[in-house]
């Protein structure tokens, strides 16, 4: 490890591995810091994203995939189910071999990596009498250090700070963070190739409770609400009780909490020669609450442009990140941050009444999109809102 | 004066709280989390959305609330 970098990366899940593996293919040196002992460990995740998310980021390698996707189950309030074709291919991941390859892809392409290293702020120095940000400063096994670089890049995740310490509002309205609990079981018997979600007022107020199969008899099933809900009902009582009325006799791998900002991206994703990228970014789908397509997608875009404003040596070219970002998801995710508004409010006799319309389409028609459109017809509203994302003008 | 507590040996270290802090006001470190007194407003948006409902907000005593 050396103490002067082009590209100090904080964070090493998905979008630091990927933005660190980018900056080191296009020429940088690239020091990516994670401060837990072992990368991508625990996995808070479903683990569920859908094929294109990762096309033309990387390669897929089936050691990766737990299970593969062609199918939704959709429980409404009342039990009915909705089953509807997803049109394309999914897979459930398995994040504890798949985050480790990424930070070795990130390796091969020349980046260093270093773990037990908590970034605890930026390096600030006078040059010609501005403050200017120069690296970070953290503790590596409690021991305090400071480390140079040229472009420092915030991949920290949910809880990130690096956006705050430059300048940035990062903060997460704690009724737009979807609080989540979720265990991994084993012993359970269902069909690997379907997910299945439930809504309504009982299991998942203002949020889903999922159940992703995995291979062998394993799933993850998790509860996301929004911190509103949390306030006062706790996702880990909410979990306990489905699995015990659902899942009695399983066996618990893994009890994990965490959060999902599902909010549109930051309005600023780039300060000086600061980037945020992935959920530090707040890069997630506010509707599903997918963040792992996001956060590689933006990580190649944030790789590539650091390369390129490094070789150049002019800073200013960082603001292509954002500018691609807008293009490839960001205008997209501000849609989608609308509809969840509208979505997450609809009541449980509403629900019932999505899920018994779409039931009686035929079998052809109950795709997601089937869906989609039996909730607009249910919920006039929610057309307004819809003419309100794609047609009139944004008015704040 | 500082109202929120942690509950000893529950925390998951998991980072939902640290998102919805609004003042920086939390450290979060593999296996370590600590509220910064001085930041700290009590606003209670940690409190909220813990998913484990690890922390908790103390009512401040009376007096002080008449002080405030
Ligand atoms: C319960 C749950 C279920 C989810 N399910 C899905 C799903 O099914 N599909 C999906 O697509 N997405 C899902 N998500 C979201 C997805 O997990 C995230 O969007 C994704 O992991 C974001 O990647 P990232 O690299 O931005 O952040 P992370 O994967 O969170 O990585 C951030 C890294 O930064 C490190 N770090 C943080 N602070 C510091 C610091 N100060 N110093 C050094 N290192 C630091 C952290 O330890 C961490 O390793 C889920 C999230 C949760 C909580
Ligand atoms: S949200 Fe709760 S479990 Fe997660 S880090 Fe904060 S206190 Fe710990
Ligand atoms: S009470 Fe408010 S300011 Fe204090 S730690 Fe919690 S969220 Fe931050």
């Amino acid at each position: 490890m050396k103490d002067k970098y082009d590209v100090v990366v904080v964070g090493a899940g998905p979008a630091g591995s990927i933005t660190a593996m980018y900056a080191a293919r296009g020429g940088c040196s690239v020091l990516l810091m994670e401060k837990d002992r072992d990368i991508g460990m625990p996995v808070r995740c479903g683990e569920a994203v859908g094929k294109d998310g990762l096309n033309g980021v990387i390669e897929i390698r089936p050691e990766w995939i737990a299970a593969t996707i062609n199918r939704f189950r959709l429980v409404a309030p009342d039990g009915a189910v909705v089953e509807p074709d997803i049109g394309g291919t999914g897979y459930v991941l398995e994040r504890r071999v798949f985050d480790y390859d990424l930070a070795m892809a990130a390796v091969e392409a020349g980046a260093d990596v270093v773990t037990k290293a908590y970034v605890n702020g930026l390096w600030k120095e006078s040059v010609n009498g501005q403050e200017r940000i120069v690296g970070v400063t953290y503790t590596w096994k409690g021991i305090p250090r400071k480390v140079r670089g040229a472009v420092i890049v915030g991949a920290d995740g949910v809880e990130s700070r690096v956006g705050k310490w430059a300048g940035i509002d990062t903060t997460t309205d704690f009724r737009d963070m979807e609080c989540c609990a979720q265990m991994t079981l084993a012993g359970v018997h269902m069909e690997e190739n379907a997910c299945e979600f439930h809504f309504g007022s009982r299991w998942a107020p203002q949020g889903y409770l999922w159940v992703f199969p995995k291979r062998h008899g394993m799933v993850n099933v998790g509860v996301g609400i929004s911190g509103m809900a949390a306030k006062t009902r706790k996702p880990m009582y909410i979990l306990e009780e489905f699995i015990k009325e659902r899942f009695p006799r399983a066996g618990v791998l893994t009890t994990v909490a965490g959060g999902v900002p599902c909010v549109d991206t930051l309005r600023e994703i780039v300060k000086n020669n600061v980037v945020l990228v992935g959920d530090a970014a707040r890069q997630v789908n506010p509707v599903s609450g997918g963040g792992i397509a996001g956060a590689m997608q933006a990580g190649k875009i944030a790789g590539e442009v650091i390369a390129g404003a490094v070789a150049s040596g002019d800073m200013a070219e960082l603001e292509d990140y954002p500018r691609r970002w807008e293009k490839l998801r960001g205008a997209r995710n501000r849609t989608y941050y609308r509809m969840k508004k509208a979505v997450f409010n609809l009541s449980d006799e509403t629900l019932n009444s999505i899920a018994s319309s779409v039931l009686k389409l035929p079998r052809e028609k109950q795709t997601i999109w089937g869906v989609f459109r039996t909730a607009l017809v249910k919920r006039p509203s929610l057309i307004l809102e819809m003419a309100r994302t794609f047609g009139l003008k944004e008015r704040e | 004066m500082l109202l929120i507590e942690i509950k000893p040996n529950m925390c998951d270290f998991c980072g939902c709280c640290v998102g919805v802090c609004p003042e920086d006001a939390i450290e979060l470190e593999e296996a370590h989390i600590e509220i910064i007194e001085s930041r700290c407003t009590n606003c209670a948006k940690c409190v909220w959305s813990c998913p484990f409902d690890v922390l908790v907000f103390n009512k401040p005593p009376k007096k002080e609330r008449a002080a405030a």
